[in-house]
């Protein structure tokens, strides 16, 4: 075989892994899409079109579903605390780690992301027994603390990867300019830091809409949407679970994909 | 306008002592250059006199005000960045216009004071501009630029010219002199590049080790180094220095001459390579290396064993393995004391 034909090869067989990658994470969305886009009597047919035929049917059934509106509401409220919440905590703490040398700092990174490695199962039950006693139950306040500890540590990590791309120097500078410590930051850091910010807002947002354990537990009556949907989504017909998937996913997908830039620098993947 | 006084001022990072104990008087409209190799505490000093630093012990006064417990922007300084420090989110003129309206000056005056700063920095077509869209040179001007527009009692700069390119560096060096002589404020300059020091200084403090070894104008630090350090630092090639025996009645003998020197136990000889010349009686000396730099020639050679550098006239090509006596001029030899390595 001459080095062209095992070149080419090579070439097929990395556009077949390519194809296959994207397939693995597109298809389902494109599914669920589909499904939710079509007319209720399609959904169970075979073959599916490309193209779904926009039939709103599905969505307007399931949105006009008793509970649905207000778990919906309930989630927007409980995800827009989290965000206020991590990112209130989250950064200062992610400004500290960038600036200051404190005993203990390297610890305290270690256990920001260890936080992340304690099942929330284990922490559900006495969290409700908690929550119970001091009326934090059913509330959209202590289902937005739960989330925030789990957005928490992302908060902080983006944050200080955030801070301390911003040289010392350009503060410095400002301090000698006239300006008080609060005042750099407000004048200096922060409009360096906003877009950064909102990214890990909207990641703060994401995983509480996405979270559906907590939810489910800690709450009864305020359901947020995932923990509606998974109470009811057994007992619905298919239209129905298509719909709320969709409505579910849609917005997470299009949040991530706006800040994708800061996630992946996080992650230290070079995007810049 | 103002005297900038160090009394005793140290700095220890943990178990590190950048400084010891420090003293040192700037006089008002001084241009003061700390002159030493990385490490040697020079900006660990400039930024305890801004306020980035505390000081362990010692106190630090600017214009007759004790100032080492005050914020930077209590100081009365302003200060140049190695990296310049130019905002990225703001435009040249927000720049040069941050300090002024941090003071809360009427727009007349800070746009008077931007467009005036920004003239004598050849910086005014450049005003709507962000910092990202300027060269590191600009950037650098934009930087001065903003520290002169606070009409500053004191400028501090820390190494601003070591990240442009030699061309231009040369070409900042003689800008800021003119610039710096004309704005009457006090300044001080952290550098590793002794040219710069020399070219640029009223006065240079020269550092090693957290101490200053040495504060005079340039002429004073190049001939009469009070320490072999400032021998050995300041010049290129350094100064050399040769071991001496005592011949007895101040007299000393350094490989085989006898010079007249100091009175003491013992003594280290010390001379410039450009204070050399070729002569019938001299030190003898092993050619080496021979470099014609065109307005002269570099001799790398060897006296009594001991590594020797002169700087001869061009015309004068001897070759590798040659012996050359080499002459000192008498009233330009120094002698150092080889325990406390300072001038005798």
């Amino acid at each position: 075989m001459s080095v062209t034909s095992v070149r080419r090869a090579g070439n097929r067989v990395f556009i077949a892994g390519v194809a296959l990658l994207i397939l693995w994470v597109l298809l389902p969305i494109w599914l669920l899409f589909v499904n939710a886009l079509s007319a209720p009597a399609e959904v169970t047919g075979f073959p599916k079109r490309f193209i779904p035929s926009f039939d709103l049917a599905s969505l307007s059934f399931f949105f006009g579903f008793s509970g649905v509106v207000d778990a919906l509401w309930n989630s927007v409220k409980v995800a827009a605390l989290t965000m206020i919440l991590s990112i209130g905590v989250g950064a200062p703490a992610g400004y500290a780690l960038s600036r200051f040398d404190f005993p203990g700092k390297e610890t305290f990174r270690f256990l920001v992301v260890m936080t992340r490695a304690f099942p929330l199962p284990l922490l559900a039950l006495p969290l409700a027994v908690m929550f119970i006693r001091t009326g934090l139950d059913d509330t959209i306040t202590g289902l937005a603390l739960v989330h925030t500890t789990l957005a928490l540590p992302f908060a902080v990590l983006i944050t200080f990867s955030l801070f301390s791309g911003i040289p010392l120097e350009l503060e410095e500078a400002a301090w000698t300019l006239g300006c008080t410590r609060l005042q750099a930051f407000t004048k200096v850091i922060l409009p360096l830091a906003a877009p950064g910010i909102a990214a890990s807002a909207v990641f703060a947002f994401v995983i509480s809409w996405n979270e559906v354990f907590a939810a489910a537990v800690l709450t009864i009556e305020n359901r947020t949407l995932t923990a509606f949907l998974l109470q009811s989504i057994d007992v619905s017909p298919l239209p129905l679970k298509f719909a709320g998937g969709a409505a579910l996913v849609l917005p997470a997908l299009f949040f991530i994909f706006a800040v994708r830039k800061y996630l992946f620098a996080m992650w230290g993947i070079a995007n810049r | 306008m103002a005297v900038i006084e160090i009394k005793q001022v140290a700095k220890t990072f943990g178990s590190f002592t950048a400084l010891h104990s420090v003293d040192l008087t700037i006089a008002d409209q001084e241009f003061m250059v700390l002159l030493g190799a990385s490490g040697c505490g020079k900006t660990t000093l400039l930024r305890i006199i801004a306020g980035l630093e505390t000081p362990t012990t010692g106190e630090v006064w600017i214009g007759g005000r004790r100032v080492d417990h005050l914020p930077p922007r209590e100081r009365g300084i302003a200060m140049v960045f190695q990296n310049y420090a130019v905002f990225p989110h703001l435009t040249v003129f927000e720049n040069i216009a941050f300090g002024l309206r941090m003071k809360k000056m009427d727009q007349a005056e800070v746009t008077r004071r931007v467009n005036r700063t920004a003239e004598l920095m050849h910086i005014e077509q450049l005003l709507k501009r962000y910092s990202g869209e300027l060269s590191g040179g600009q950037r650098q001007r934009v930087a001065v630029a903003r520290a002169l527009a606070m009409e500053p009692d004191v400028i501090l700069m820390d190494e601003p010219l070591s990240n442009l390119d030699a061309l231009l560096r040369l070409e900042m060096r003689a800008e800021l002199k003119g610039v710096l002589a004309e704005s009457k404020t006090t300044t001080i300059y952290v550098t590793h590049d002794q040219v710069e020091a020399m070219s640029l200084a009223d006065r240079i403090s020269v550092m090693n080790g957290g101490r200053i070894v040495q504060a005079a104008n340039p002429v004073e630090v190049y001939r009469n180094p009070a320490a072999r350090f400032v021998g050995s630092f300041i010049g290129n090639p350094p100064m050399n220095f040769l071991k001496a025996e005592p011949a007895g009645a101040g007299k000393w003998q350094v490989a085989g001459q006898v010079f007249d020197g100091p009175a003491a136990a013992a003594a280290e000889f010390a001379i410039r390579p450009e204070d050399l010349h070729p002569a019938e009686a001299g030190l003898p000396a092993e050619v080496r290396v021979v470099e014609p730099l065109g307005p002269h020639t570099l001799i790398t050679a060897s006296v009594a064993g001991q590594p020797f550098r002169a700087v001869l006239e061009s015309n004068l090509l001897p070759a590798p393995g040659d012996m050359l006596r080499l002459a000192p001029v008498p009233d330009r030899i120094r002698w150092f004391d080889p325990a406390t390595q300072s001038a005798l």
